[in-house]
């Protein structure tokens, strides 16, 4: 990709068994500390790597990654960690959960119960610092992108696109369902990392009331 | 040493921001480079006052701001030709100057090219944030306080008086860019040409383009000829990284060229501006025509080597 980049893919959809290959090749390439890269940015089926073109030649990158192919070492991926996330569903903190409910046929709880049931993992960080790409979400409520974006989606906004869920960590402009609101910081620039998560991460989310995120302690 | 009080902004112009070479290493986090656009100007005014080339300096857009300074410093003006100015007289571009205390560096109307670039001696101290000082203005951090500057604002620099001997620079007359309205760009084709038939591929080719108005810092809107994907694919693929300069075709088939401020993207990007020509997408303004012209990676690399090669004998010259 010009100059600069390698997109390395590594499958053609969003599957776990893909983005798992994703997270051990850009795992081995940033233990492998090489000179010249200054970026990778693992994504569902691929991972870019950035580099500087004066210090490292795209024939030296390819030679690291078929080293990598050659010896995989699949053991050390970090174990995941399970990160419970609570939100406040619906009203103000959701608006479109009683969109979705309508659009399924249930009820505002069940979409609830069946978002809370599976830990999701992330699959990739992207769009926003800190917005994770969560998935899967079950059939029963995954539901199409909002027709016209909003342009502004609070920080903290809990939302649903098809079978993805995610979670907004900054203000901006975004398309999702926004079924509800988490009280939980997931961006701090001056964070060691800066995001509250991390590719291959679990999330585990739990209904809570308005009242008690307002006492929420982050 | 012990950071003091320089610069005072009057006005800050209409988008004026600090910016160093970029913020790299978080793009797992989600977080995109930022940085000067035309990361050559920044680096030649850095060296133009005695700093390092990636230190931190003001960006500033089409109309530029009224700076104070509260101490005898040494500055440089790089970039598009926005008439800088000391105490309304004008001053010269890529050189260094001495600007006393009290003495108020402004701008005039733009000229040619769309931003501006003024180096401090000494750099300006903010506090980095994930390793840069540059703002990143979407989502609100790093620079000052994550936002463009505003008046009454007070900006900061370390050992500034060291510099002020380094007031004759100059660059290289021959070496300065030129910048014109309309603009052939080099790219690489990919990573998804082959998404797009062979049809779209000449018309993205042949066509020119103009910028629209409704660009920012996060990317360079095209009004143009509409590209088309292959007729049995989606609109939109799978979200992967994108790097500046990464030549997306949204659902709408209008090209927008993607500047620093996006990690990721799920539209397909048809080609990737080359290296030596990143520069030159801080410089494109609103109407101007662009055209895009597919080199090889071997060019991409010869016409890198050439823009360093500038960068390169002009600090050896200073040592």
């Amino acid at each position: 990709m010009g100059d600069r980049s390698l997109l390395v893919e590594l499958g053609d959809d969003i599957s776990l068994a893909v983005n798992q290959k994703v997270q051990e090749v850009f795992s081995a390439i940033d233990r492998q500390r090489s000179k010249g890269i200054l970026d990778l940015v693992p994504s569902y089926r691929s991972l870019l790597m950035i580099y500087d073109p004066l210090c490292i030649s795209l024939d030296e990158i390819k030679a690291g990654i078929k080293d990598i192919w050659n010896n995989p070492d699949q053991s050390r991926l970090p174990q995941p960690q399970t990160v419970k996330i609570p939100v406040v569903y619906g009203g103000e903190y959701g608006p479109d959960l009683q969109l979705v409910a309508q659009y399924h046929n249930l009820t505002p709880r069940e979409v609830i119960d069946f978002h809370t049931r599976p830990a999701y993992r992330v699959y990739m960080i992207g769009f926003t610092p800190g917005f994770p790409y969560l998935g899967e979400v079950l059939d029963a409520i995954a539901t199409p992108r909002r027709e016209t974006p909003r342009t502004l989606v609070p920080k903290g906004s809990v939302g649903i696109a098809q079978r993805q869920t995610g979670i907004y960590p900054v203000d901006s402009p975004g398309g999702w369902q926004i079924i509800g609101w988490t009280p939980v910081k997931l961006f701090d620039p001056l964070g060691k990392p800066p995001s509250h998560l991390v590719m291959g991460d679990r999330v585990q989310f739990h209904a809570i009331t308005a009242q008690e995120a307002s006492q929420w302690q982050t | 040493m012990a950071d003091l009080e320089i610069l005072e902004i009057l006005s800050p112009g209409i988008f004026t921001s600090i910016q160093d070479l970029g913020r790299y290493g978080y793009g797992r986090y989600g977080v995109a480079p930022s940085g000067a656009l035309d990361s050559y100007a920044l680096r030649i005014a850095n060296l133009l006052v005695g700093n390092r080339p990636d230190q931190a300096g003001l960006e500033a857009m089409l109309l530029g701001p009224a700076i104070r300074a509260l101490a005898d410093i040494v500055v440089a003006v790089t970039g598009g030709n926005l008439q800088p100015r000391r105490n309304k007289q004008p001053i010269e571009m890529w050189r260094s100057h001495i600007l006393k205390k009290d003495e108020i560096l402004s701008f005039d109307s733009p000229l040619s090219g769309f931003r501006a670039y003024v180096a401090v001696g000494g750099g300006i101290s903010v506090p980095p944030v994930m390793g840069s000082r540059s703002t990143n203005l979407s989502s609100g951090f790093g620079g000052l306080q994550g936002r463009t500057l505003e008046k009454n604002d007070t900006l900061s620099s370390e050992n500034y008086f060291q510099h002020v001997k380094t007031d004759t620079r100059a660059f290289n007359a021959a070496w300065i860019p030129v910048y014109p309205n309309n603009w052939s760009l080099r790219v690489i084709w990919g990573p998804q040409d082959d998404h797009f038939p062979d049809e779209s591929r000449d018309s993205f080719l042949g066509a020119s383009y103009k910028m629209s108005s409704d660009s920012d810092r996060t990317g360079i809107r095209l009004q143009g000829p509409v590209i088309r994907q292959k007729p049995d694919m989606q609109t939109s693929i799978i979200s992967e990284g994108v790097i500046s300069g990464s030549v997306q075709i949204p659902g709408d088939g209008k090209p927008i060229i993607i500047l620093g401020e996006t990690v990721t993207g799920g539209y397909r990007k048809i080609a990737t501006v080359i290296s030596a020509d990143l520069p030159l997408l801080g410089q494109i303004k609103p109407g101007d025509v662009v055209r895009f012209k597919a080199v090889s990676l071997a060019e991409a690399q010869c016409a890198l080597a050439a823009v360093e090669e500038k960068v390169h004998k002009f600090e050896a010259r200073l040592k």
